[in-house]
């Protein structure tokens, strides 16, 4: 943030600035340079006294962590419950510590990951941001890897599933939630052990997170998929598939995507007369399921999530913070997410390099589980499993 | 892990569920058609925001089963009752959208006399406002303050909202191994209803006589003295009414809709309109039901996830050996 | 809208103008390359890295340029010019990290090699069938295009490519940035661009690369437009009966401007795609289309230097208002109504069209006086 700082002598200043000169030609240019030039001496010279007096106390004032993921456009819900998490992670600390105060700079990427990669340079540039909450999404999560790792910039995300994130030997991406390739086989556990299903019905939506789910659904079932579809995100139509599955005689389906097909599916399989198990991943664990499919044809659905239901003491804080909202899918996790980080800087971790460290050999319990990282991912694995019942989303349990 | 197969057996034994279902889908693509043919062919001018006529058309059916107390156990007559105002509502909200747009998005434009491309951007620009004030419509409600009266229609603005019951189908007859159901039956027939009054409308009427007039030579017909304002009016008008009651077909079979549901459909729509020959009315029927059935059987045989490729493999197939689509005879040429 | 500062007149007239005329464009040019470096208050993003939105633009100011030929020059609606720039992307990608291990520099020839061909393979169809059927066929090889990437393992699927090759690294010297505090100008030490190291976090490297290509692209599009092809294009656009009559091959001149906007599509694409480190699918949407054909139509068709403010202002403006969030696509919305509403002609309208427009009016008052007027009302 500071202009000059690090500065050994003035004449630095002057010498980069000559070095400017020689790059421009025109006589206008130069002359405002020349301007410029005077104005960034003299300030250079008050900047650098008044950041040396101001450093009494161990605590740099403006301490920032950034939050990257949606906060607008289709995917915000699931954003908006990770950064409302996360606030509640911020009040906690800020109660405990009134003499370092931190704020939480909230970096709206819609969930894509073009908008992500610029956003990732804002905050990398940001020198005051310590460490990152985020980013929500496997894919922007990929997209920004490298810009983070490249700048030492610790980052936690809570609800980055996909698997491939930490084989990329990155040091700066963390996760506290389990990622699909755990997910998948306790699916199938509780598709075999639990719905006692013995034809299943696969469908994914062409998607990284929908198609990875599956895909190890199908492994975790051998020879109980009876068959397979592929849909593609933003469908309204699936009577193709709805043909496929009724014909197959399956007791089961299986979906891997998000929550808007999957409630559309649903409810075209159920007005077609299938009268099977349905389930779905983390994805479709939304409100939006229940309100797309409708409450009758949403009933009896289950819904899979490697993250753990607000217990009621965090409801009630959530609730505090976040002007009444719900938490909903991964808010616990964005809790945890945060809390990573700012309980290194309640250790006096203030510097990024100090804080990934932190973050790097971090062993504390988290609201949802232990959180311990091994390369990146969180070590306790837990998936729990959400009944829809009564037109609402009932409190998950774990998988056994 | 499913790669490009081609799963015969299952085109075959389940032929008539894809083909029936399939032209229940065709019919909606066929009747939203509709609206983009009529426009090209009176205006040359593809209406990139005919999509979002169709999707107030969903909100307006939903919102009218929310408002007449539509709840899970609904069902039978009520249930009826409650379709058939909900498509009277989607037409003539579906009509009023397309009429404004006329007023905003087209006529100022034609004053000025302005090139055709540049109607086009006008059209993109308000199909991006008109489905973006449906996904901000919770905020948009906010500022006004009606917020809490509201809820149940405006929250979760960006998400599908669905409509309360599930629709129960019954199924009434067989072809092939396929029972054909009540949905299916009551989409097709009444799809196939309205594209028959259309059409002798335009053919008989005198107004539609000034349509087909228009579509021939503008100004010719306007010297015969056709009011060519007039007739792009009842254009978009006819084109709006059509967009709305597929709406209501279309929740009737899919059952919820959401901010941006126009747009995919609008583009199937508009290549079902070019497959049949653009600006021929009956050619969009014709390119609807195809571009549904395809859709469907290409689903069948290579997988769902490809069937847009289908789509628009079929619609260069067709276009290279019909180079005017399939009926390809244009709006103007229509003989009484 | 007011005029913006850009030259409205072509290059070679510039070139042959004053002096004064040369060091102006001189000092546009070394402005553009500083612009990042400035962090001029008002005019740079608050929300998101200038540098990374001031490539983004240079990308789109090259598919602008390429798709000018098509719709500008040639006067055939693409709706699915995102199909290049996906395969440029793609080849970029392919060659360089998924199935081989081209350096980037090899793979650009071979990206603009095979968009040029899939150009000439879907235009040799269907530039045959009636102008109006291209907008649907063209958006349709757009999606053939996204879907095919999408759902084959091969081409990585929906997750996309990780690590596109990047540009060999030089690094040759240091540049500070600027930094605007209160109305002071400071040099930023901290903050400095290594000329000409391609990392993750810096763009202006990118931004550098992909200004020059623009510039280099520019001086062809003039070359080209004031030669005989573009007087080729010029006739078939206008009157393409009369212009077959008069001996032009039309069919051969419109599918040489679809191959020639592919490869700049192409070029564009492979360039996006350094920059990004990560390419997927999704990212080459329908709607990517429609804003580059925005672009083309808002900066004024078959004006270079409008197409060129034109792509800009579509990536500049929703990113300089990022504070509006969620109604940026609303405003984006709004403000393509009002500019076809009140610069029917674009924001800097083709001088032939000017004259012609005024040509046309003449000739409609001498047909038809006002008598068409009365029977209309």
């Amino acid at each position: 943030m500071l202009p000059c700082p690090n500065l050994d002598a003035p004449p630095q200043c002057g010498r980069a600035l000559t070095e400017e000169t020689l790059h421009t030609k025109h006589t206008l240019r130069t002359l405002a340079v020349v301007a410029a030039a005077g104005l960034a001496l003299t300030a250079c010279g008050t900047t650098s006294s008044s950041s040396t007096a101001s450093s009494g106390s161990n605590c740099p004032s403006g301490l920032k962590i950034a939050f990257l993921g949606a906060q607008t456009g289709d995917y915000a819900n699931l954003g908006i419950n990770i950064s409302n998490g996360a606030n509640v992670a911020l009040d906690d600390y800020n109660k405990a510590n009134s003499d370092c105060k931190v704020t939480m700079q909230k970096f709206d990427s819609q969930g894509d990951p073009n908008q992500a990669t610029k956003l990732a340079t804002q905050i990398i540039q940001d020198k005051s941001i310590v460490g990152v909450v985020g980013p929500a999404f496997s894919g922007e999560s990929g997209a920004t890897g490298d810009a983070f790792n490249g700048a030492g910039l610790v980052t936690v995300s809570a609800s980055a599933t996909d698997p491939a994130l930490t084989t990329h030997g990155w040091t700066t991406f963390h996760r506290v939630v389990a990622t699909d390739a755990d997910q998948a086989p306790q699916d199938a556990k509780y598709i075999k052990d639990t719905l006692n299903a013995k034809k299943v019905f696969v469908i994914d939506d062409s998607s990284e997170y929908g198609k990875g789910l599956a895909d190890g659904v199908r492994k975790g079932l051998g020879n109980l998929v009876t068959g397979n579809d592929a849909v593609q995100q933003k469908q309204t139509d699936f009577s193709a598939t709805v043909t496929k599955v009724t014909s197959s005689g399956a007791d089961a389906v299986f979906y891997g995507g998000y929550y808007a097909e999957a409630g559309l599916l649903i409810k075209q399989l159920k007005a077609a007369g299938y009268k099977g198990a349905f389930m779905s991943g983390d994805g479709s664990l939304d409100p939006g399921f229940i309100q797309a499919a409708g409450a009758d044809a949403a009933n009896g659905a289950i819904l899979t999530c490697p993250c753990a239901p607000s217990s009621a003491d965090f409801t009630a804080k959530y609730k505090a913070d976040n002007s009444g909202a719900e938490p909903g899918t991964y808010s616990a996790e964005g809790y945890d997410a945060a809390n990573v980080i700012l309980s290194g800087i309640a250790e006096g971790k203030y510097t990024r390099a100090d804080l990934l460290d932190w973050v790097n050999n971090y062993d504390q319990d988290g609201l949802t589980k232990h959180i311990k990282f091994n390369k990146g991912d969180v070590s306790t694995v837990v998936i729990y499993a959400y009944k829809v019942g009564g037109g609402k989303i009932q409190p998950g349990t774990p998988i056994k | 892990m499913h790669a490009l197969a081609l799963n015969f057996d299952f085109l075959f034994s389940n032929f008539s569920q894809l083909t029936v279902t399939g032209l229940a889908l065709g019919a909606v693509y066929a009747m939203v058609a509709l609206g983009y043919t009529m426009v090209y062919g009176v205006l040359q001018l593809i209406n990139f925001a005919h999509s979002e006529v169709f999707m107030y058309g969903t909100f307006a059916t939903l919102w009218t089963v929310y408002f007449m107390g539509g709840t899970a156990h609904t069902s039978g007559f009520a249930l009826a009752r409650m379709f058939a105002v909900a498509m009277v509502v989607a037409m003539v909200v579906s009509a009023l959208v397309a009429l404004l747009l006329e007023r905003v998005a087209y006529r100022p434009l034609l004053r000025r006399n302005s090139p055709q491309l540049m109607a086009l951007i006008s059209a993109i620009g308000a199909s991006f406002v008109l489905s973006e004030s449906m996904g901000l419509r919770d905020n948009i409600t906010r500022w006004i303050g009606l917020n809490d009266n509201f809820s149940r229609y405006v929250s979760g603005a960006r998400d599908t909202r669905g409509l309360p019951m599930d629709i129960q189908t019954h199924k009434l007859f067989p072809i092939g191994n396929y029972q054909v159901t009540n949905i299916d039956l009551i989409v097709i027939c009444c799809a196939l209803l309205m594209m028959l009054l259309l059409d002798q409308f335009v053919r008989r009427s005198r107004l539609g006589r000034g349509i087909r007039a228009v579509a021939q030579d503008p100004e010719s017909a306007a010297l015969m003295g056709v009011n060519s304002t007039r007739v792009v009016q009842l254009t978009f008008l006819l084109g709006g009414l059509m967009a709305g009651a597929a709406a209501t077909l279309y929740m009737l079979r899919i059952g919820a809709t959401r901010f941006d549901a126009g747009f995919i459909l609008g583009v199937k729509a508009f290549t079902a309109a070019v497959m049949g020959g653009i600006g021929n009315l009956r050619g969009a029927l014709v390119g609807g039901l195809v571009l549904g059935v395809a859709e469907n059987w290409g689903s069948a045989l290579v997988g769902t996830q490809w069937k847009d490729v289908v789509a628009f493999v079929l619609l260069v197939v067709i276009l290279l050996f019909r180079p005017t689509g399939i009926l390809g005879e244009s709006l103007g040429k229509a003989r009484v | 809208m007011r005029r913006p500062g850009l030259p409205a007149i072509p290059m070679p007239d510039a070139m042959r103008g004053k002096p004064a005329k040369i060091v102006g464009l001189a000092v546009l040019v070394v402005f553009l390359y500083a612009l990042p470096l400035l962090d001029l208050p008002i005019l740079t993003t608050p929300d998101s890295d200038f540098a990374g939105v001031l490539y983004t633009m240079a990308t789109y100011v090259l598919v602008a340029l390429g798709l000018n030929i098509v719709i500008g020059y040639a006067g055939l609606l693409d709706l699915g010019y995102v199909g290049f720039y996906a395969i440029g992307a793609y080849v970029t990608a392919v060659l360089g990290v998924q199935h081989g291990h081209w350096p980037y520099l090899l793979t650009i020839p071979a990206a603009v090699a095979v968009t040029m061909l899939s150009g000439v393979i879907l235009g040799a169809p269907t530039l045959r069938v009636r102008g109006d059927y291209l907008a649907i066929v063209t958006l349709g090889f757009g999606e053939i295009i996204r879907l095919s990437a999408k759902n084959s393992d091969w081409l990585g699927g929906a997750r996309g490519i990780q690590n596109v090759p990047k540009p060999p690294s030089i690094h040759l010297f240091d540049v500070p940035h600027l930094k605007w505090e209160n109305g002071t100008v400071l040099v930023d030490v901290t903050n400095k661009t290594q000329a000409f190291v391609f990392g993750f976090v810096d763009y202006v490297p990118y931004y550098w690369m992909a200004l020059t290509v623009v510039f280099i692209v520019l001086i062809a599009d003039v070359l080209i437009k004031s030669s005989r092809v573009g007087r080729a294009w010029e006739a078939t656009r206008e009157d393409e009966d009369v212009a077959e009559v008069m001996g032009v091959p039309t069919f051969r001149y419109k599918l040489l401007a679809f191959a020639m906007g592919a490869f700049v599509g192409g070029l564009s694409g492979a360039i996006s795609a350094a920059g990004a480190n990560f390419i997927y699918p999704d990212s080459y949407q329908i709607t990517v289309s429609v804003i580059f054909v925005a672009a083309v139509v808002i900066g004024g068709q078959g004006n270079r230097w409008g197409v060129m403010l034109g792509a800009a202002l579509v990536v500049y403006l929703p990113e300089r208002f990022r504070g509006l969030e969620e109604y940026r696509i609303l405003m984006f919305g709004i403000a393509l109504m009002l500019l076809a509403t009140f610069r029917p002609q674009g924001l800097l309208p083709p001088r032939v069209t000017r004259r012609a427009k005024a040509l046309e009016r003449d000739l409609e008052e001498l047909e038809t006086g006002d008598e068409a007027q009365e029977v209309r009302s």
